[in-house]
C-alpha cells in the first residue's frame, strides 16, 4: 500500500499505530461517511469509539489504525473535508494519553479455593464489578497489552467471556474543546472575500 | 438536523406561508435563482412533479430520456454557467441511475443539487417498492447528502445544499425527500445559508506562504505553470494571464483547465497529460520551479510519480487541503482560492524574462508538428482523420464555440486541436472518464448558454451509451450540433490493444446502425460524410442550420492518438509515434 513519498524522501515511514481524534456534529450517517474513507483505501480499523463530548451537539470519534504516517495524514485530510466534521487530529503513540477498558467474565467458583485469584486481580489493577452466583465480572482499564496480559493470567482458570472496548484517547495539547469550536465559528472562511 | 448549524437564526418572527413540502422545495429553488431542472418523474417524486405543474412559468423542467442524462445535462449546464445544476429523479432505479453523473460531478468538481424522491418514511428500511438506500449509495460520491423525512426540514436542507454545492471546491449534493414529507404542509420561509461552522470552503490565505512562493519564483530560471480547472472555477483567468506575463512563465493546461487561457495566449505552451503536447510533458522534468494552480496531479497528467518533476521545486496553489501533498510533495503549498492567491502573488513577483526557456517549448512544438500535428490536421490522402475535422471546426467558429466531448480518442483529438479562443468553453468528462457524458452534457451546455454555438463531438461508442437523449433534443428543439466521429471501433481501447496487447482486438469492434436513420427518426436534420472533399461544406451546413443538427463523419478506422505517455510511464517517455 505504501508507495509513499515519505518512504523515498524521509527514509523511514514504517507502519505503526496512529490515533485519530475526530470532532463532529452529532449527525446520523456520519460514522458511515468516515469509515468509507478507510475502506476505499482498504485500511482496516483496529478500534473505533464514538461518544458525545462535553460540548452539546458535538461527538468525538477515536479511531486507531495501523498505517504509515503518509497514508494516515491523507486519510485525516479527507475526514476533515467532510462537511459535518469539525476537526480531525492525528497522533503518534507518544502524543496521546489513552486507555481501553476490558471486562472478564469468570466462574464464581475459581474464587473459592483460597485468595490466589483475588491477589491476581489486585496485583493487576483490576476490580470486581459484579458478583453473581455463577460468575463474576472483573474490570480493568489499561493499554491493550496490559488487558491482554491479565486475560492470559486468568485463562488457565477458565474465562467465560472477554470483551474489550475501543481506545479512548486524550491529547497532550492544552487546548479546550470548547475553545476550538468557538474559534471555528468565528473564523472567516465561509464566503469568498476578494 | 441540528438547527444551530443551519442559516443564522434571526430573533424577529419570520413571515411564513403555508404550503406543501413539494411546493416549499420549488420555492426554495426559485430563491436560489434556479430556472432549469433536468429530470424524470416516478412514483416517489410525484407530489413534487404535481407541484411543478403549477410552476411551469417560473421553472422549466426538461424531461430527459434517462436519469443519467438528467445528471449529465445538469453538469453541462453548471460547467458553462458556473451556476448550480439541478436534477430530479424518483426513488430506487431513478436514484441509482443518477449515480454515474453524480460521481462524474464529484471528481470533476461540478456544482449540482440532485433531488430524489423516497418511499414514505414509515416504509424506510422495509424493502418497499422502488426503495433503495440512495443516501448510503451516494455517500462516497457526493460532497454532502441528506435525507429529509419532515416537510419543515426542506428549506434548511435546500439552503445548505446550494451553499455546499457551489462554494469552495464545488461538488454534487443529494437531497432525498420521503414522499410523506413532500405531501405534508409546512409554514414556509427561506433564508439562504451563508455559514456552517464545520465547513470552511475558503481557507484564509497565508501571506507568508505567498512570500515564500514569490521568492522561489523570483529565483527560477525555468519556471513552468500548470493550469487546472480551479482557475476557471475561481474566475482567475485574467489574474493568471497578468501573473504569467509579468513573470514570463510558460503555462500548460490540464484537460479540465482548457480554455482558461486562450490557445494563442503568449505564455500558453500547450496541453498536459497522456495525450497532451510533447513540450509540456518533456519540460515538466526539466523545469526548476513547477507552479500548479487549481489542479490535482491526476495520474493521467503525472504518469509515474517517482519520475515526475523530481528536479523541481513545487508550488501548489489549491483550495482543497486534501489535494495538497496527495500525489506530489510540495515545496510550498498555498491553500487558497486560485484567484485570491494569484492576485496576492502578482505584486510580489519580479518582472522577468525567460526567452530561451520558452524557446525550448517552441522547439518541442516544431518536432510535434513535424511528427504528428501536420499529418493529423492536413492529411492529403486516405480516409478522413479526426484531427482535420476538429481543425475545420476551429477555423469555422474561430475557436469560439463551446466544445463538449465524450471519452476516448475523439476527446483527446478534439481537445488537442480545437484551439479555444473563449473561456469556459470546454465541457468534458475528465476524472471519471464517463462514456455517454457528451450528448446530455451538451444539452445542458446549450440551455445554459443559448447564445453560443455548442458542438458535441462524440465517438460512435459513447454516442450509443446515451443515444436516447436525441429524444430530449427533439422534444425541446435544443440547438446542439452533434458530431459523431465514427471509426466503428471503441478507438482508445483498440489503440491500447494494438500497442500493448499484441493487436488482439477483444470486443472493441462495433457493428453500428444507420445513425442517419436514427437522427431522422428524431426529426433532426443530418448528413453523413465519408469523403474529405465533402467535409467543409457539410460543416458549413451544420453550423448555419438553426436548431439541432447531426453530422456523422466516417473516419480512419485504426487511427492512433499521439503523442502518448504509456500508462504508468514517465512523462519524459512520451512517444511521438
Amino acid at each position: 500500500m505504501s508507495q509513499s513519498l515519505y518512504n523515498e524522501q524521509n527514509g523511514q515511514d514504517p507502519e505503526r499505530l496512529f490515533t485519530m481524534s475526530v470532532l463532529t456534529e452529532d449527525k446520523s450517517g456520519l460514522l458511515n461517511h468516515i469509515t468509507i474513507i478507510f475502506s476505499r483505501r482498504k485500511i482496516n480499523i483496529s478500534s473505533l469509539n464514538v461518544s458525545t463530548t462535553e460540548v452539546a451537539g458535538v461527538s468525538r470519534f477515536t479511531i486507531v489504525v495501523h498505517s504509515t504516517r503518509e497514508q494516515a495524514e491523507k486519510v485525516v485530510k479527507q475526514i476533515r473535508k467532510l462537511v459535518d466534521v469539525l476537526g480531525a487530529f492525528l497522533y503518534e503513540e507518544d502524543q496521546v494519553h489513552y486507555q481501553e477498558i476490558a471486562l472478564y467474565k469468570v466462574p464464581t467458583k475459581i474464587f473459592m479455593g483460597g485468595n490466589k485469584i483475588e491477589k491476581l486481580v489486585r496485583d493487576n489493577g483490576a476490580r470486581i464489578l459484579v458478583i453473581e452466583e455463577d460468575y463474576i465480572v472483573l474490570e480493568k482499564t489499561g493499554h491493550k497489552d496490559e488487558t491482554s496480559d491479565l486475560f492470559k493470567k486468568l485463562e488457565p482458570y477458565g474465562v467465560l467471556e472477554f470483551v474489550r472496548s475501543g481506545r479512548v484517547a486524550i491529547s497532550m495539547s492544552k487546548r479546550k474543546t470548547e475553545t476550538f469550536i468557538k474559534e471555528l465559528e468565528e473564523v472567516k472562511t465561509n464566503l469568498l472575500f476578494q | 438536523m441540528n438547527t444551530s448549524t443551519l442559516a443564522v437564526e434571526k430573533k424577529q418572527p419570520k413571515k411564513t406561508i403555508r404550503v406543501s413540502g413539494s411546493e416549499a422545495l420549488l420555492m426554495c429553488l426559485l430563491e436560489e435563482g434556479v430556472d432549469s431542472i433536468f429530470g424524470y418523474p416516478g412514483g416517489a417524486i410525484m407530489p413534487i412533479y404535481d407541484a411543478l405543474y403549477g410552476y411551469q412559468d417560473k421553472l422549466t423542467h426538461y424531461l430527459t430520456r434517462h436519469e443519467q442524462g438528467a445528471a449529465h445535462a445538469a453538469q453541462g449546464y453548471a460547467r458553462v454557467t458556473g451556476r448550480t445544476g439541478v436534477c430530479f429523479a424518483t426513488s430506487g432505479p431513478g436514484a441509482t441511475n443518477l449515480i454515474t453523473g453524480i460521481a462524474d460531478a464529484q471528481i470533476d468538481s461540478t456544482p449540482m443539487v440532485c433531488i430524489t424522491g423516497q418511499v414514505p418514511s414509515h416504509l424506510l428500511g422495509t424493502d418497499a417498492f422502488q426503495e433503495t438506500d440512495v443516501i448510503g449509495i451516494s455517500m462516497p460520491v457526493t460532497k454532502w447528502n441528506y435525507q429529509v423525512t419532515k416537510a419543515e426540514e426542506i428549506p434548511g436542507a435546500i439552503a445548505r445544499a446550494f451553499y455546499i454545492a457551489n462554494t469552495g471546491r464545488p461538488g454534487p449534493v443529494l437531497i432525498d425527500i420521503t414522499k410523506d414529507a413532500q405531501f405534508a404542509m409546512v409554514d414556509f420561509s427561506y433564508e439562504k445559508c451563508t455559514k456552517i461552522r464545520s465547513y470552511h470552503p475558503y481557507p484564509v490565505l497565508d501571506e507568508s506562504k505567498v512570500e515564500e512562493a514569490a521568492e522561489i519564483i523570483n529565483n527560477a530560471k525555468k519556471p513552468f505553470c500548470l493550469v487546472g480547472h480551479g482557475v476557471l472555477i475561481s474566475h482567475a483567468q485574467e489574474a493568471l494571464s497578468e501573473f504569467l506575463i509579468k513573470g514570463d512563465i510558460p503555462a500548460a493546461s490540464t484537460l479540465l483547465g482548457l480554455s482558461a487561457l486562450s490557445t494563442d495566449h503568449p505564455q500558453y505552451v500547450g496541453y498536459l497529460g497522456m495525450h497532451g503536447n510533447y513540450g509540456p510533458n518533456i519540460k515538466t522534468n526539466e523545469c526548476d520551479v513547477l507552479i500548479a494552480i487549481g489542479m490535482r496531479f491526476d495520474d493521467r497528467v503525472t504518469g509515474d510519480l517517482k519520475k515526475y518533476a523530481r528536479q523541481a521545486k513545487v508550488i501548489h496553489i489549491e483550495i482543497d487541503p486534501s489535494e495538497i501533498d496527495k500525489n506530489v510533495k510540495t515545496t510550498v503549498a498555498i491553500n487558497a482560492d486560485a484567484k485570491a492567491a494569484i492576485k496576492s502573488l502578482i505584486p510580489k513577483i519580479k518582472k522577468a524574462e525567460h526567452e530561451s526557456w520558452i524557446a525550448e517549448f517552441k522547439e518541442c512544438d516544431k518536432l510535434e508538428h513535424e511528427k504528428v500535428i501536420q499529418k493529423d490536421l492536413y492529411p492529403t490522402s486516405g480516409e478522413v482523420k479526426m484531427g482535420e475535422v476538429i481543425r475545420l471546426f476551429n477555423e469555422k467558429t474561430q475557436g469560439k464555440a463551446i466544445l463538449v466531448t465524450d471519452v476516448g480518442q475523439h476527446q483527446m483529438v478534439a481537445t488537442r486541436y480545437y484551439g479555444f479562443n473563449e473561456t469556459d468553453s470546454n465541457v468534458t468528462s475528465g476524472g471519471l472518464g464517463t462514456m455517454g457524458f457528451c450528448l446530455p452534457a451538451a444539452i445542458g451546455a446549450k440551455l445554459g448558454k443559448p447564445d453560443r454555438p455548442v458542438i458535441a463531438v462524440i465517438g460512435d461508442g459513447g454516442f450509443q451509451m446515451t443515444i436516447q437523449e436525441l429524444g430530449t433534443i427533439f422534444q425541446y428543439n435544443i440547438g446542439v450540433k452533434i458530431v459523431v466521429l465514427n471509426n466503428n471501433f471503441l478507438g482508445m481501447v483498440r489503440q491500447w490493444q494494438q500497442l500493448f496487447h499484441g493487436k488482439r482486438y477483444s470486443s472493441t469492434e462495433m457493428v453500428n446502425p444507420n445513425f442517419q436513420l436514427i437522427a431522422e427518426g428524431y426529426g433532426i436534420p443530418c448528413q453523413k460524410v465519408v469523403d474529405r472533399g465533402d467535409l467543409s461544406t457539410a460543416i458549413d451546413k451544420m453550423l448555419s442550420t438553426d436548431g439541432p443538427y447531426f453530422l456523422e463523419v466516417v473516419v480512419e478506422q485504426e487511427e492512433n492518438v499521439f503523442p502518448m505517455v504509456p500508462s504508468g510511464d514517465s512523462v519524459s517517455n512520451i512517444r511521438l509515434e
